[in-house]
């Protein structure tokens, strides 16, 4: 096997090193050999060299579709890239489950809600609700977790009611819908409004969905974010683990309000 | 070994599940007896005409229907139905409905505090004007087969009609998308609503250029669409069908707006609102069934969205919750007096496709829907769980999904985009999909003609299996009630109670005797 360059890292074909990539775009022109020539110009004027365009078809009115093959010789210092890591071990359930009893000595508070327009709970209810998913259960059913799950279009000045009303340990948003990156604002509308209340840094603030990564959710002030993948249980551990943390520096009090469930569930609705 | 087109399916156990089905139906019906809602009495007043739009003091566009339907209940006098009322200030102001409105816009007439005129006289005159309003819609439809008749409709051609969305939030832009779709082989074109329109308790007005995730359904909107499709429609000889949201708390208001503008399908539901708008489960069931009057009269179809019940839950689990939901659809539907023909059932390719078996589940599923409700041109929808940004592997389980879509002989294929859960389609994604469809379509024509069905095997008896499953979920919800089993988490593992949701607060007891609504006779209400 060729070595690879990690400090010019490229795209593989079937070389390596060889750049090559693909493309599929459309232009609002009708196919012809003008058109063609226009999208090998085009992509050449991206930056990329040996353009081939694979395919050229007719969209509708006056559309064309483009499917190009090309190469860059542009590569990225690999050894350069920093990501920040959520960390934590694998654990399971169960695992948990006597870690927070132990540690902890009481449920683990937590609020969730999909906030603004946003009607998409699949990934809120795959972390917090019973079932969980792919057999990873959810939060609800963890001794270790008291889950309040709000639902959908709930507005964001709500949501902070009910995680003061609960006097919630973490606060879990999901966003799906990212049209107009509406969820990085509703994600910034968290922020300021507990900041604007007084209660920054109060709760664990978590976020979720398809386009929320775990880099972006640190720089907008949360203290995790997770993507499309993650595990109810990849939450419930970081989760706890942070809550280990604050208790550590005496940011938490292991206080006796409320005890571990003795399985019974207590759900929104 | 014996092989069948049909798998073999117990007729008994399904006339069980229409007679369950039909008394839950009547749970619902007595709720309609005595109740209207502020949604129902607006479409009231869509149908007499009320149709224009009026700055409120925020200096938004608010409905006149709206701003009528205020009126009257602020001098609570609603519970004698909106129709009673604009007989009185008709008689009251000596004008017809057109003078009528314009005097309310320039705010010279308030509707409610009009003094009561001769109850005889405004009777009659109620019942003219709806009759006169009955007789447009039937007008419309009139107008509309015309338009179809003259084109070839692609429904005649013995394969599924193909459905594709357009949701740009901008209606022109939507028509661009639209015409080119239709140009590529649709059939039926979906324009998605803004996010959370159904939460509005009004209809916005005029042509719209803004909206998230979809475009504003408006009476001026449908015009524009409509019109496009039918240009598009004659430059390729085909019918192509228009089709949009009705649920929400705008439900009966958009089916008589769509009724106007010639739309020939909507996306009806009611559970879809309960469950996944948190909408007031009596507002809606009994805005529904105003909806569906209207519908049945106007030809519309309606769509169902019980395949919305797999997302939140195991799509392999749940098969028995979908079909207990379509017969109590199609119980609600025939209620309206509903032909099975406007019912487009609705049901998912939704399971998990890396299961073993996965795709002869589907075929089950599928094929014993198409068995069970032969007559309903079943609305098919695509796989969107399993969607992730591999937009290869997605595009490979469309084109599955489009093959079982065929060999079952499904109604309406609502295509699968291989974008799906990474953005609303480009102009790309569509035509990439419908090129796929294209290709299945023609190329698996009269497929199911050619093969049978093992009456022992794997798929029949998975298909048995939902429908025994069936049989006792649909005797548990009609023993328990059916708000009760919402309350219960029956379908889609949400769990919403009578009181609870939005919009409660827009249904109000009629006053027996004295309420005024004859359209219900007129489009031949079963309640």
């Amino acid at each position: 096997m060729a070595e690879i360059n990690f400090s010019s890292l490229k795209p593989y074909g079937d070389t390596t090193d060889d750049g090559a990539i693909q493309l599929s775009f459309t232009l609002p022109i009708e196919p012809s050999a003008k058109a063609r020539e226009a999208a090998t110009q085009l992509v050449r004027g991206w930056g990329f060299f040996d353009v081939k365009i694979a395919h050229m078809s007719k969209i509708g009115v006056n559309y064309c579709l483009f499917v190009v093959f090309a190469r860059t010789d542009k590569g990225v210092d690999y050894n350069k890239i920093e990501v920040p890591d959520l960390g934590g071990e694998k654990r399971s359930y169960k695992e948990i489950d006597k870690l927070i009893l132990s540690d902890i000595k009481r449920a683990i508070r937590v609020v969730g809600a999909c906030t603004g327009y946003d009607a998409h709970t699949v990934g809120l209810d795959a972390i917090l609700n019973m079932k969980g998913f792919d057999g990873d259960i959810g939060l609800e059913r963890y001794k270790g977790f008291k889950t309040v799950n709000m639902g959908s279009q709930v507005p964001t000045e709500e949501l902070i009611d009910r995680a003061v009303k609960e006097n919630a340990d973490a606060i879990l948003l999901s966003k799906v819908v990212s049209q107009k990156d509406i969820h990085i604002s509703d994600m910034r509308d968290l922020i300021a409004r507990l900041k604007k209340r007084g209660l920054e840094g109060k709760f664990i603030l978590v976020a979720g969905g398809p386009r929320v990564t775990h880099k972006m959710a640190l720089e907008l002030g949360y203290d995790a974010g997770f993507t499309i993948g993650a595990k109810p249980s990849d939450v419930a551990n970081f989760l706890y683990e942070k809550m280990v943390e604050r208790m550590d520096k005496g940011q938490v009090e292991p206080s006796s309000k409320s005890e571990p469930k003795s399985g019974k569930k207590k759900s929104d609705k | 070994m014996a092989y069948s087109s049909h798998i073999p399916l117990s007729s008994k156990k399904i006339a069980r599940c229409r007679e369950i089905a039909k008394s839950i139906g009547s749970q619902v019906a007595s709720l309609v007896k005595v109740n209207s809602t502020v949604g129902t009495e607006r479409a009231v007043l869509r149908l007499l005409g009320f149709n224009d739009a009026t700055a409120n003091e925020q200096g938004q566009l608010f409905p006149a229907a709206n701003f009528i339907c205020d009126q009257v209940k602020a001098q609570d006098r609603l519970h004698e139905g909106a129709l009673y009322w604009i007989a009185n200030a008709l008689i009251a102001t000596g004008s017809d409905i057109p003078t009528l409105q314009e005097k309310v816009i320039r705010r010279q007439v308030d509707v409610g505090a009009l003094a009561s005129q001769d109850s005889k006289q405004v009777h009659r005159l109620a019942n003219q004007l709806a009759k006169e309003a009955y007789k447009n819609l039937i007008q419309y439809r009139k107008e509309r087969t015309q338009v179809a008749r003259k084109l070839k409709d692609p429904i005649k051609e013995n394969r599924p009609l193909k459905y594709v969305i357009v949701a740009t939030g901008n209606i022109f832009e939507d028509v661009t998308q639209a015409k080119s779709a239709v140009l590529d082989g649709a059939d039926v074109i979906a324009v998605i609503r803004s996010t959370a329109q159904s939460l509005l308790d009004y209809v916005p007005q005029g042509t719209t250029t803004e909206g998230f995730g979809g475009t504003y359904a408006t009476q001026a909107n449908f015009r524009v669409m409509r019109q496009a499709l039918d240009e598009v429609g004659k430059e390729v000889n085909r019918y192509i069908r228009l089709t949009n949201y009705c649920s929400g708390l705008c439900m009966s208001e958009i089916a008589a707006l769509g009724a106007m503008e010639g739309l020939d399908c909507l996306l009806n539901d009611a559970m879809y609102g309960i469950l996944f708008r948190d909408i007031n489960m009596r507002r809606t069931l009994i805005d529904q069934h105003f909806s569906r009057l209207i519908c049945s009269k106007s030809g519309i179809w309606i769509m169902t969205g019980e395949d919305n019940y797999m997302k939140t839950t195991d799509a392999v689990e749940s098969g028995d919750q979908v079909l207990a939901s379509q017969f109590i659809n199609e119980a609600a539907a025939l209620n309206a007096g509903m032909a099975k023909g406007q019912m487009s059932i609705g049901h998912a390719m939704e399971m998990d496709p890396y299961y073993e078996k996965v795709i002869l589940m589907e075929i089950a599923r599928a094929q014993m829907t198409r068995q069970i409700f032969p007559e309903a041109p079943l609305k098919y929808m695509c796989n969107t769980k399993y969607k992730s940004g591999d937009i290869f592997t997605s595009h490979a389980i469309d084109t599955i999904f489009n093959l079982i879509g065929s060999m079952t002989n499904q109604g309406v294929i609502l295509l699968g985009m291989l974008t799906e859960a990474v953005h609303t389609p480009f102009l790309q994604d569509r035509s990439i999909s419908i090129r796929n469809a294209n290709y299945i379509l023609n190329g698996a024509l009269g497929l199911s003609e050619e093969f049978g069905y093992r009456s022992d095997g794997f798929i029949s008896t998975f298909a048995q299996k939902v429908l025994n499953d069936a049989v006792t979920l649909l005797e548990k919800i009609d023993r328990i009630g059916i708000y009760k089993a919402i309350e219960k988490r029956t379908f889609a593992g949400v769990s919403r109670t009578i009181d609870g949701g939005k919009g409660a607060d827009g249904v109000f007891e009629v006053e027996r005797g004295r309420y005024l609504n004859p359209f219900f006779e007129l489009m031949g209400s079963k309640i």
